[in-house]
C-alpha cells in the first residue's frame, strides 16, 4: 500500500514540472518586452534596461525558468507588475474564498446530485427517472453565467432574498454556492442513478431482498456503498471543472477568489500575477487527484488488498 | 496519471478487460459497421440502413428531435441574411432597448441592434467554434492517440505524459493563458480551443489501439508486409471511429462553451462580434431593467449545447457501449 502511495505521488512530480514548463514558455511567448507593458511605450530605455536586470529578464530563459520553479517550491510565486506586491500573498489573500466557494458548491452539488441519482435509479425508465435525468442534463448544458444571472435576477433582484453581489456574508455565499454547484449536480446524478442501476443487479443485492430487506434498506445499506466508489473519483474529476466554473462565478457575484484574480491578471496584463494564479490552481487540480486516488484505493477493498 | 480517471487506467493496464460486448465485436472496416450482425444484437432485426435509421429513430426519439433541432440551426446560420429580420450591425439609436414585441421580437440592445439578428447571426460563430476548433484538436489527438498506443515505448510515455500535463490544467483557465499570449479575438479563440483540447482524445483513441493492435487482422496486414502508417491509419482507425463521432458531438457543446465562456470575460470575442457570450455579457449591465439581452443570448447557448449533448448520449448508445462506461 505504502509503496503504491509513494508510487502515485512520484507519477505526480514530472506532471506538476511539465504544468510549470508549459505555462512559463507560453506567457513567455508574449511579443514584446514585459517591462515597456508595465511601464508604458515612453520611458528611458536604460532605465527599462536597468529594471529587466534586476528582475532577471536578462538571463537566459531556462535559467529564469528553472529561477522560477526554485521559488515556487519555496512558495514564492514572484512580484506582481501591477500590485508591486508578492504573488504569493495576494493568492493567500483570494484563496480562501474559492475554497469556501467551492466547498459549498460541493455541498450542493452532492446534495442535489445524490438524491437525484438515487430517486431515478429506483423509479427507473418510470416518469420521475426522466425528469430528473433530463433536469440534470440541462444543468450539465447550462453556462454557468446563465444560471448565475437567472438566479441573480430572481432571488436577488426580484425576491431580495439575497444579496446581488459580494461574499462577506452567509447569506451572500447561497446564490454562488448554488451556481456553482448546480452544474456539477448534473453530473454526480447521471454517474449516481448509472451506477446505482449497475449494482442492483448484482448476486448480493437479490440476496439481501431474499432475506426479506426492505427496498429502501437494500439501496442504502447496500448497494449505494458500491456505487459511490467511481462518484469519489468524478469528485476530483470535478475539482478541475468547479475551478473552471469558479473563474466565471466568481466575476458575476463580484466574489474575490482566485477565479476573478486571474481575469484580473489578464485584464491589467500582471503576467506574474496570472502565472502565479494558473499555476497555484493547476496544483491544486493535480493535489486533489492525487487524494482522489488514494482514496479510492483505501476504500475499495479490492484495490486494497491487490496491493 | 494526473487525472485519476481510474476506468482509463484499468485500460491502459489490461486492453482486454474492455472488449465490447458480443453484437458490438470489433470491427475490421468500416463498411462493415452496418452488416446485420454487428448492429441487429442492438437494435433488433434490421436490414438496410432506412431501417436501421428508422430503428434508431424511434429508439430515441430525444436525440432525433435533437439533431432536426441543429439542423434547422445550422441552415438558420447559413441564411442569417435570409432569416434575420434586420442586420445584425444597424444601430438605431431612437429604438435603444425596446422592450420585446411585434417590431422587434427579443427587443433590442442598448445601441438599437435587433436581439434576434444578432442571435441569428450569432450562430455562425458559435456553431464554427463548436466545429472547426473541435475537428482540429481530435485529428491532433487522434493522430497522437495512434501514435502512443501503435508505436507504445518512449514515443507512448512522451505524448501520453503531455497529455498528462494538458488534462492536469482547467480548461478555462488553460485557454485564458492562451488568450492573454495571443489577444482577443475570434482567430484566436480558434487556436486556443484547438491546442488545449487534445488529450482526452489521445487517451482514448490510444487506449482503443492498444487492444486494437492486438487482434488478429493487424497481425494478418502486417504478415503480409503492410506498412505501418497504412495499418495505423486504414486498419485501426476506422474501428475507432464510432467512438471518435460519439466523443466529437460531446466535445461541439464543451467548445461552444468555452468560447461563450472567454467572450464572456472579456477575453474572447470583441465587439461589435455577435457572439452569444459576449451578447450576454454586454446585456449583464442591463440585467435589472432588460433582463432579455442577457437571458436571450443565453438561452440560446443552452439550446445549442442541450441538443449537441442529447444527440451525443443517443449516438453513444448506439455506437459505442465503451464509452458510455465513462
Amino acid at each position: 500500500m505504502l509503496n503504491k502511495v509513494l508510487k502515485r505521488i512520484v507519477i505526480s512530480i514530472p506532471v506538476l514540472f511539465g504544468v510549470m514548463l508549459a505555462i512559463f514558455i507560453m506567457l513567455r511567448l508574449v511579443p514584446g518586452n514585459p517591462v515597456t507593458t508595465m511601464l508604458g511605450e515612453h520611458v528611458n530605455p536604460a532605465v527599462i534596461e536597468k529594471i529587466s536586470r534586476e528582475m532577471g529578464l536578462d538571463q537566459p530563459l531556462y535559467i529564469q525558468f528553472f529561477k522560477y520553479v526554485a521559488n515556487v517550491l519555496r512558495g514564492d510565486f514572484g512580484t506582481s507588475y501591477r500590485l508591486n506586491r508578492n504573488v504569493t500573498g495576494i493568492i493567500m489573500e483570494s484563496f480562501p474564498n474559492t475554497v469556501k466557494l467551492s466547498l459549498l458548491a460541493a455541498v450542493v452539488a452532492w446534495l442535489i446530485g445524490i438524491v437525484a441519482g438515487i430517486v431515478a435509479a429506483i423509479r427507473q425508465n418510470r416518469i420521475l427517472d426522466r425528469l430528473f435525468m433530463g433536469g440534470a442534463l440541462i444543468g450539465v448544458s447550462m453556462p454557468v453565467f446563465m444560471t448565475a444571472l437567472v438566479l441573480q435576477y430572481l432571488f436577488a433582484f426580484k425576491l431580495k432574498w439575497f444579496p446581488v453581489s459580494g461574499f462577506d456574508s452567509m447569506q451572500a455565499m447561497v446564490l454562488p454556492a448554488i451556481v456553482l454547484g448546480w452544474n456539477s449536480a448534473g453530473s454526480i446524478a447521471r454517474m449516481t442513478r448509472s451506477n446505482l442501476v449497475e449494482i442492483m443487479q448484482n448476486d448480493f443485492i437479490r440476496t439481501a431482498r431474499a432475506k426479506g430487506l426492505r427496498e429502501h434498506g437494500v439501496i442504502i445499506g447496500h448497494a449505494l456503498k458500491n456505487a459511490m466508489l467511481p462518484v469519489i473519483t468524478m469528485m476530483a474529476l470535478q475539482l478541475s471543472s468547479m475551478l473552471s466554473g469558479a473563474v466565471l462565478t466568481e466575476s458575476v457575484f463580484g466574489v474575490p477568489g482566485i477565479g476573478r484574480l486571474a481575469v484580473n491578471a489578464i485584464e491589467t496584463r500582471d503576467m506574474p500575477l496570472l502565472q502565479g494564479t494558473v499555476i497555484f490552481t493547476t496544483i491544486l487540480v493535480i493535489l486533489g487527484n492525487l487524494v482522489a486516488d488514494l482514496l479510492y484505493n483505501v476504500m475499495d477493498p479490492r484495490i486494497r488488498e491487490g496491493a | 496519471m494526473a487525472d485519476g480517471k481510474e476506468r482509463q487506467n484499468l485500460t491502459e493496464q489490461n486492453p482486454e478487460t474492455f472488449k465490447k460486448p458480443d453484437g458490438m465485436a470489433f470491427r475490421e472496416h468500416e463498411e462493415n459497421i452496418s452488416t446485420k450482425e454487428d448492429i441487429s444484437g442492438q437494435l433488433g432485426e434490421a436490414d438496410t440502413w432506412k431501417d436501421q435509421l428508422m430503428t434508431l429513430i424511434r429508439q430515441n426519439k430525444l436525440a432525433a428531435f435533437s439533431a432536426v433541432v441543429i439542423g434547422l440551426i445550422i441552415l438558420a446560420a447559413i441564411f442569417a441574411p435570409v432569416v434575420a429580420p434586420y442586420d445584425y450591425l444597424a444601430q438605431s439609436l431612437t429604438d435603444r432597448l425596446q422592450d420585446p414585441g411585434a417590431a422587434h421580437w427579443l427587443g433590442t440592445d442598448e445601441l438599437g441592434r435587433d436581439v434576434l439578428s444578432r442571435i441569428i447571426y450569432g450562430a455562425r460563430i458559435s456553431l464554427t467554434i463548436g466545429l472547426v476548433p473541435t475537428l482540429i484538436s481530435m485529428a491532433i489527438g487522434t493522430v497522437l492517440g495512434l501514435c502512443a498506443g501503435f508505436y507504445g515505448g518512449k514515443t507512448d510515455f512522451i505524448i501520453m505524459r503531455l497529455a498528462d500535463v494538458m488534462l492536469a490544467f482547467p480548461s478555462l483557465l488553460l485557454a485564458m493563458v492562451v488568450m492573454y499570449t495571443m489577444g482577443g479575438g475570434l482567430i484566436n479563440i480558434f487556436i486556443a480551443l484547438s491546442l488545449v483540447n487534445w488529450a482526452g482524445t489521445a487517451r482514448i483513441v490510444r487506449s482503443q489501439t492498444l487492444s486494437l493492435k492486438e487482434k488478429e487482422f493487424v497481425e494478418a496486414a502486417r504478415s503480409i508486409g503492410v506498412k505501418k502508417w497504412t495499418i495505423m491509419f486504414r486498419h485501426i482507425l476506422p474501428n475507432c471511429l464510432p467512438s471518435l463521432i460519439v466523443l466529437f458531438t460531446l466535445n461541439i457543446p464543451s467548445a461552444i462553451l468555452s468560447e461563450a465562456s472567454l467572450s464572456f470575460l472579456g477575453i474572447g470575442a470583441q465587439p461589435p462580434s455577435a457572439s452569444w457570450g459576449l451578447m450576454v455579457v454586454r446585456g449583464k449591465k442591463y440585467l435589472f431593467s432588460e433582463p432579455w439581452l442577457s437571458i436571450a443570448p443565453s438561452v440560446a447557448i443552452m439550446i445549442v449545447v442541450l441538443a449537441f449533448n442529447f444527440l451525443g448520449d443517443g449516438l453513444r448508445d448506439v455506437l459505442d457501449p465503451y464509452l458510455k462506461e465513462q
